[in-house]
Order: structure tokens, then sequence, then C-alpha cells
């Protein structure tokens, strides 16, 4: 009886400690719980995509709800599965990399993250209220004007809110970064997954704005009477598709920058040599990012903006192909000549090439805008774009979380359900997406609810319906091995013999990360110390108190605050009642930010003495 | 065991070479299988570019398995360290301009294709047809002919034949995959392009934006005929009078019904009181009878006209019909379909082109 009471407090001591936690890699571990679930969600709504489309005008599911699961689908794969599972892994990694305690504003973290859950959770809740939002992820305004019901308006409040949180963390990234980097630790030292995290960041900053506005603007539209897109009353849907892409297409690269990062660490790491053209790989970033904001309007080539704008388009899409081969190439270059190991980290590294690269050609393919007018909206670009972000992004994650899993959790992930869990994702992949190429060019449009007998386009979409099943029990062994590496062996500091600055410390890290700042020596610190020390990272500073954030539930509440009053926007254009949940929560939010604001937050600092003990167990 | 695994061996050789002869599509629906000058112009292009990535791709791959079986370390062997090489400018070099020939190669062809498609200057030597996107039928009213039709396009072969595109809801997009790549339907201006069909026959057309629950029956036809024929469509179109059809006493009812149950407030049933520029509630049926498909999808039974008529939701979701009718019983659905088979004006139809 005593034991299960002990057991119950530190389980809700357990909940306390996450929900008021600022610490970078509890918030990491808050990302990827919450980004895992909302990934679950969004496969089943994959799955249910589809069996509606296993044969030719299936009545699986209705019309309408068809169009839920394909907005839903993509809405929560791109904004609340693969971005926060991205966040988190660069919290948890990217301050221990450049050598420091925390991000720049741990307080800020913590409020980014709870922002996003509720967001999601807002999100999500329009399936309970009434029905999702159905105009598509892109929710291009004229249909999503259109669309009666709530489930625009939860698209708009829900991803207003998530997104607030994301532009908070890339300025927070971006600040951590700039100020943060330990002794020595120059910017041209930076592992490529801090530098990848930083011009994403950037990414971030320049990108998540011009989404901001228009989901303002379809808010007033929708909710308040205005006339920015509403053509009837003069107005133009056009410049919604011109922001929403101006902020879309970057929004891609922010997917797939950081696991550029990931695999230039994997790579280098398993083939035990440096990373082939550090330099060029840093600027060919760079170039990427610069670039990903100059061709938004490939997205938009048969709206009719006219030869001159879609031939200028079309080249500067197509020169995007130039920094990312480099980095294939590059990629290629670091395993030759090396030892190269293949695990689980590995495999998916190694998939990664010939898949991102197919997607690199289809994306080439459809740069070239003549082209693209028999590609664009059919399945040939559904088959180009899942290439990319599960080619790229998905295996990225798969591939940072094998590699990573030991620093964030301290238990090593299973090497034999790893490999169970790639094959069978492989596979499906290419099953599943392959053929979508070609079901495009045979005719067959993408969003499509049904598509009609006699047409040729069966067996296509069966083949695809199968894959995507494999997928499916590839990502079950995933969470399998999750709960039985759990059990595991406690991992090593530095099981895979790395060679940058997260390897230093303990798995999982302590709480402070460093005891001592690390003096960095040059790039692949650790290395260098392996080669050239005695292995361990000389301490740039004297052993003394650290000083450490307090914890604090108001980033919690704040985002409770906003949530209400997300609510109270959605539903204020049928009861004025509902005002007092938009004002209230939003005076709720704000007093929680005055009160942030005036009560003084000193921090605390951890003594010195703590510090020996644990060094001196380390030792041990 | 051997059993299965050749039982699987000759399952998957089924299914690729299946996947082999299908992969062209259906014809006259597929892009791979050009019938027009657009579609041919795409592929064109799809086919260079898809041959020089597939270069770069095969390039990547035997790299990337000779990295595989020479620098891969084997079972039992320990840990070594081996050169630490920071880069190779030559190499680099060679990795970064090659590319930007490949572009080049690319790009030039796209450029020039671009403004050859879009060169409009000669619009108002060919036939024009102004095309009104709906959610979820189409509408082809025919510059300086005085007639329209809902649904089937028909156009003479070989002939360059403008489309003015427009939409009188939300964003659509305009694609026969055959004949032309798509240009979107807005709501707020007319996209022009031009097609020219190389073949007689009929095409699907599709819509490809988005447009609501329909977006996928949202089907329309491209009924390619002959330079006679087409003269003959249109004069047949123009001429034909649905008030003066001879009709049998069932279909005569049906006429009545469909003024009294107010089809007529919505449907054109002629071009007799043909208005240029003036937009229908819904579907003109002048030559219903020789729709190549009922609502676009339905192939023309009498079955499925029932089945339209009684209730159109379980057709087309979120059609704009349903409701805007008062209910018909059998025997009154029956007379009006009896009226609307008789809405035959040429000889000239899609089944003739099929």
């Amino acid at each position: 009886m005593a034991t299960t009471a002990a057991a119950k407090r530190s389980f809700w001591e357990f909940i306390w400690d996450y929900l008021t936690t600022v610490d970078h890699k509890k918030i990491a571990h808050l990302y990827l719980a919450g980004g895992g679930f909302f990934f679950i969600l969004g496969g089943i709504e994959a799955l249910i995509i589809r069996i509606q489309l296993i044969k030719p005008e299936n009545d699986f599911i209705s019309a309408g709800f068809y169009n839920e699961m394909i907005t839903m689908h993509g809405t929560t794969m791109i904004f609340l599965a693969a971005m926060p599972i991205i966040v988190g892994l660069m919290n948890a990694i990217m301050p221990l990399q450049i050598g420091a305690r925390d991000v720049a504003f741990p307080f800020l973290n913590a409020l980014s993250f709870w922002l996003f859950f509720f967001g999601g959770l807002l999100l999500n809740l329009s399936f309970l209220f009434g029905g999702a939002p159905d105009a598509g992820w892109t929710s291009y305004a004229s249909l999503s004007m259109d669309s009666s019901g709530h489930g625009i308006d939860y698209y708009i409040a829900g991803l207003q809110i998530a997104g607030a949180g994301t532009l908070m963390t890339g300025i927070n990234f971006i600040a951590t970064i700039v100020t943060m980097r330990a002794p020595g630790m120059t910017y041209m030292r930076m592992p490529l997954f801090t530098w990848t995290t930083f011009v994403t960041s950037v990414l971030i900053l320049f990108a998540f704005p011009p989404l901001t506005i228009n989901l303002f603007l379809l808010m007033f539209d929708r909710m308040f009477g205005t006339a920015f897109f509403n053509v009837a009353l003069g107005g133009n849907q056009v410049i919604y598709q011109h922001l929403f892409w101006i902020f879309g297409h970057p929004e891609v690269y922010i997917l797939i920058l950081p696991m550029f990062g990931v695999f230039s660490e994997i790579f280098a790491t398993f083939s035990r040599k440096r990373l082939f053209g550090y330099t060029a790989m840093v600027f060919a970033t760079m170039l990427i990012a610069f670039l990903g904001f100059m061709v938004w309007a490939h997205h938009m080539f048969t709206v009719g903006l006219g030869p001159v704008a879609n031939a200028i388009f079309a080249v500067g899409t197509m020169a995007i192909a130039v920094p990312t081969g480099i980095k294939i190439f590059n990629w290629l270059l670091t395993m030759w000549g090396g030892q190269v190991t293949i695990n689980s980290a590995m495999l998916w590294a190694l998939g990664f090439i010939p898949t991102f690269t197919i997607g690199g050609m289809t994306g080439v393919m459809l740069g070239s805008n003549v082209a693209d007018y028999q590609y664009h909206d059919s399945y040939f670009v559904v088959g180009h774009f899942h290439y990319v972000i599960v080619g790229g992004s998905v295996f990225g994650i798969f591939a940072a979380l094998h590699y990573w899993w030991p620093k964030m959790f301290g238990r090593v992930l299973n090497e034999t359900l790893g490999k169970l869990t790639f094959w069978p994702f492989f596979i499906g992949v290419h099953l599943t997406f392959f053929v979508q190429h070609l079901l495009g060019l045979m005719g067959m449009p993408r969003r499509y609810w049904v598509f009609l007998e006699d047409q040729s386009l069966d067996l296509g979409n069966l083949i695809s319906t199968i894959g995507a099943f494999l997928m499916g029990v590839g990502a079950i062994i995933f969470v399998i091995n999750i709960i039985v590496s759990a059990f595991g062996e406690k991992a090593a500091a530095d099981p895979w013999d790395g060679r940058t600055l997260e390897w230093a410390v303990s798995s999982p890290a302590p709480y402070y990360n460093f005891a001592q700042l690390p003096l960095v020596r040059g790039l692949d610190p650790l290395w260098i110390e392996k080669m050239e020390g005695n292995g361990k990272i000389p301490a740039a500073e004297p052993l003394g108190d650290v000083h450490m954030p307090n914890g604090s539930i108001i980033p919690f509440l704040m985002s409770i605050g906003f949530f209400i009053s997300g609510f109270g926007f959605i539903y204020q254009t049928d009861n004025v009642y509902w005002y007092l949940a938009l004002y209230g929560g939003l005076a709720f939010s704000i007093a929680l930010m005055i009160i942030r604001s005036v009560k003084d937050d000193y921090g605390y600092y951890i003594p010195k003495e703590e510090l020996e003990k644990a060094l001196e167990g380390e030792a041990k | 065991m051997k059993d299965w695994l050749s039982k699987f061996r000759a399952l998957v050789l089924f299914g690729i070479v299946a996947l082999v002869l299908s992969a062209c599509g259906r014809e006259n629906l597929t892009a791979l299988d050009p019938k027009g000058y657009g579609a041919e112009v795409s592929l064109k292009l799809i086919l260079l570019t898809t041959i020089v990535m597939t270069s770069v791709f095969l390039v990547v791959i035997i790299l990337l398995i000779i990295v595989l079986v020479r620098f891969r370390r084997k079972k039992g062997e320990p840990l070594k360290n081996v050169p630490q090489v920071e880069g190779s400018k030559t190499l680099e070099a060679i990795w970064t301009i090659i590319p930007i020939i490949l572009v080049g190669i690319m790009a030039v062809p796209t450029v020039v294709a671009t403004f050859q498609l879009a060169d409009t200057s000669d619009k108002d030597e060919h036939i024009n047809i102004n095309v009104t996107g709906y959610q979820y039928w189409w509408h082809f009213e025919y510059e300086n002919e005085e007639i329209a039709t809902s649904q089937d396009m028909y156009i003479p072969v070989n002939k360059k034949v403008y489309v003015n595109l427009i939409s009188n809801d939300v964003l659509h997009s305009f694609w026969v995959p055959s004949i032309s790549g798509k240009l979107d339907v807005n709501p707020e201006n007319v996209n022009t392009m031009f097609i020219q069909a190389y073949e007689e026959g009929v095409y699907f057309g599709k819509c490809a934006e988005l447009c609501g629950p329909s977006h996928s029956l949202m089907d329309f036809k491209v009924v390619v005929v002959s330079e006679e024929e087409y003269e003959q469509w249109v004069n047949d179109m123009k001429s034909f009078n649905s008030q003066e059809l001879e009709l049998d006493a069932v279909a005569a009812e049906g006429r009545d019904l469909f003024e009294e149950k107010g089809c007529v407030a919505c449907h054109a049933t002629d071009s007799q009181n043909f208005v240029p520029g003036q937009k229908p509630i819904g579907p003109d049926l002048t030559q219903f009878a020789d729709r190549s498909r009922i609502a676009g999808i339905l192939h023309p039974t009498e079955e499925n006209l029932y089945k339209w008529l009684k209730d159109p939701e379980s057709v087309k979701p979120g059609n704009k019909m349903t409701g805007a009718y008062p209910e018909l019983s059998d025997e009154e659905i029956e007379k009006i379909s009896a009226y609307l088979m008789q809405l035959s004006p040429s000889e000239v139809t899609a089944a003739s082109k099929e």
C-alpha cells in the first residue's frame, strides 16, 4: 500500500516535472513524444486514404470525409509530426554539439513546445466538433472560403498557435548558436547538424511570417467579412497562393536541411572519416536555403502567371539541383576510403541516398514548367514529394533516432529490430510512391476521392496501397523496438566512437550538460582529442558553481490561454458569447506575460561540490 | 519452401510484366501517348529531363555500390583509423560544373517551349471556346457561334482551338492529358491557351485542382471530329429547337414536366434563347442524349439517368442540384428521362467517335 502511494506520488512528480521543465533535453522528449503521437495519427489517416483508393470507385469513406483525411494527413505530417520531431532532435543535440548548457531562452523553448502541442490539439479536436478542415493542406483561398462548417477555422486557429511556437523556436536557436558556442567553437568548426539547425532557423524566421499573414487574411475573410480573397468583392485568390508558397517552399527545406545535417554526422561517424568537403557542404546548405526563397512560383506554373515568370522560376528551380548534387557526391566521397560500418542508423542513411536522389530527380523534372503542365496536381507530384519528404525527412528522422537514441534516452535501440524496421519501410516507400509517378502521367490527378473504372489506374493504385501497409508494418516494429529497448542495456557515453561534443558527455547527458564548458580545438573535437589527446575534451573554465534556469508552469498555462481564445475565434461567428472565450483566453495569456515580465527569476546555482561529486562518479 | 519461392517469383514476374504493359495507361487519357500539340511538347521535355536525370541517378547508384563493396567493414574486422581527407577542390569543381551544364541542357528547351506555348497572338483567327468551370461540371460556349454545350466539348481535328477559362465559383484546373497540359481555371481572370488534337476520338478531361467533395467526379470529354463533321455539328446545334421536337406521348409529358418542375429555370435545352456571355445556372442539356456520360461520369443508360434524377447526391456529393428541385415520382422521372433522351440535335455524337 505504502509503495503504491509512493509510486503514485512520483508519477505525479514526473508529470509536473515535464509540465514545468525548461531543460532542452526534456523539451526534446516532449517534442518527440508529441510529434510521434501525431505521426501515428497522420499515418493512420494515410492508410485510410490508401484503403479508399485500393480499387476503383470504392466507397470505404465518403467524399467529404476523404477530403478531411487528405487535408489532415498533410497538415498533421508536416506541421505536427515532421517539424516537431525535427525541432525535438535539434533541441536534444544542438546545445550539446556547441558545448552549451541550454538554449539561449529556456523559458521560450518551453513556451514553443506548449504552443505547438495545444495548436495541434486544437486542430485535431475539429474531428470531434463538427468536421475537420477539408480544403487540402494548402487550403487555397477560393475553396477554403467556400467550405462550410468550422473545419477551416480550426485549421487557421490551430496553425496560427502552433506556428507562433515554431517561429519562437527559430529565434531561440539562432540566438543560441550565435551567442552560446563554447570557447574555440568557431562557426567553421560547428558540426553540420548544428549548421543546418542554424540555417533552418533562419528559414523559419523568414518563412513563417508570410504564413501567419496569410492565415490572418483568411481569418479576416472568413470571420470578419473582409474581402482579400473574395473575388465577388474584388479580392484576388492568387495572392493567397503566392503567400502560401513563399512560406511553403522554404518549408520543405525546413524539413530537409536538418536531415542533411543528420546524414552528414552519420556518414562521417560510421565511415570513421571526417566529412568530405566540409566547407562546400556548409555553403551548399546556405545556397539551398537562399534559392529556396526564390522558387516558390514553381508551385504555380499552371496558374497563368505568363511565360516570363514561368521561365524564370523554372530555371531557378533547376539550379537548386547543383548544390544538392554537391551534397550527395560529398557524402559518397565521405564514405570513400573510410571503414563503413552498417548498422540501423547507417542503413537509413544509405537508403536515403537512392530514395532522395529519385526525389531530387523528379524535382528537377518538375522544374521544367512545360513538363509540369502535365505533372502538376497529378499523382506524379504526390510521388515526388513523398520521395523527398519520406525519403529525406522521415528516413532522416529514423536515422537520427537510431543514432542519438542513446544520448537522448540512455538506451541503445535494438539492432535486429532496427533492421526489421528499415526493410519493410524502405520497400514499402518505393512500392507506394514509385508507381504514383506513373499514375500521374496516366492521367490521375491528386486529391481524388475515387478513380473511375476502366481507366487503367487499378493496378498502380493496388500496388501503392500494399506498399503503404508495408510502411505501416515498419513503423509498428519501430514502436516495438522502443518498448523492448527501454528494458535493454544502458548506453555508454560514446557507443559509436563518435566525433562531436555530444558524445563527450554521459548518456543521457546530465541536466547541466557540461560541468565545465569544453575547449574546442577544431572540427570534430572529440575525434581530435581521441587522436591527439587523451580522448577527453579539455575544460575551458575552472570548476565552479553553474547557473541554471528555474522551471516554470507559466508556458503551459499561457498556451492554454491561447488554446481557449482559439475556440473563441472559431465560434464567435455563431454566438457572441464566444467572445468571452476569445478575450478571456487572451487576457489570461497576457496577464501571464505581465507576471513573467515583472517577476524577476534569477534561476539557481548548482554548487561546485555537486559537480565534483558527479565528475568523480564518472571517473569511476 | 522451394515451391513457395518459385510461386512467389512467378507472381513478382507477372506483376512486373503487367505493370509494364499497363504503364502507358488508357488510350485518350494518358499523357504518355500524346495526341495533341501541347501534350507532345510536354512529353518531349518529360523524356529529355528523365534521360538526363536518370543518367545522374545511375552515376550516384554506381558510386554507392562501389563504396559499399570496397569500403564496407566486414564482420569481425577490427576498427581501424583511416586517413582523414579534407576534400578535393578538383572533384568538387567537377560535380559543380557538370550539373550546371546539365541544367543548361534542360533549361534552354524548357524556356523555348514555354514561350511557344504561350504565344496567343493568332487567337482571333481561330475557334474560341469560352470555358466556365462550375462545382462540378464544365460549360463550353462557342464564341461567334451562338451555341453552348456542357460536359462534352466538340472540336475539329488538326485545328488550333483557343480555350478561354474562367471559374464561376472556386478554383478548378482544365486538363486533357492526351491533348495538352493543364491550365488553372481561376475565378478572377480569364486564362487562355490553345489546344490542337491530332486524331479524332473522345478524350478524357479532368479537373486537376481540389474543388470540393466531388472534385474527382468533375470529368468532361473532348470530342474531336473531322472538320466537316464539326461544321455539321455547329449547324445542327444552332437549328435545334426542343419545342418543335416531334415527341411521343410519354416524352411530350416529360417536356411539360421539365417546365412544371422548374428544371427549365437552370437548364437550357437548345440555343434558341442564347445570350452570349450569359452564365447558366445548371448544365446546358441541348445535346443531352448525345453525351458520352451522364453527369460527366455515368454511362448513358436509363438506370443511370434514373439514379441521377432520383438522388444526385449519391452520384456527386456536394453537387448544387440536390434539393434544388421538387422530389420526383418514379413515373415523373420516367417521363422526364424519355424527354431528355430525345435531346439529340446531331448525328455527330460522342458515341460515333468512341
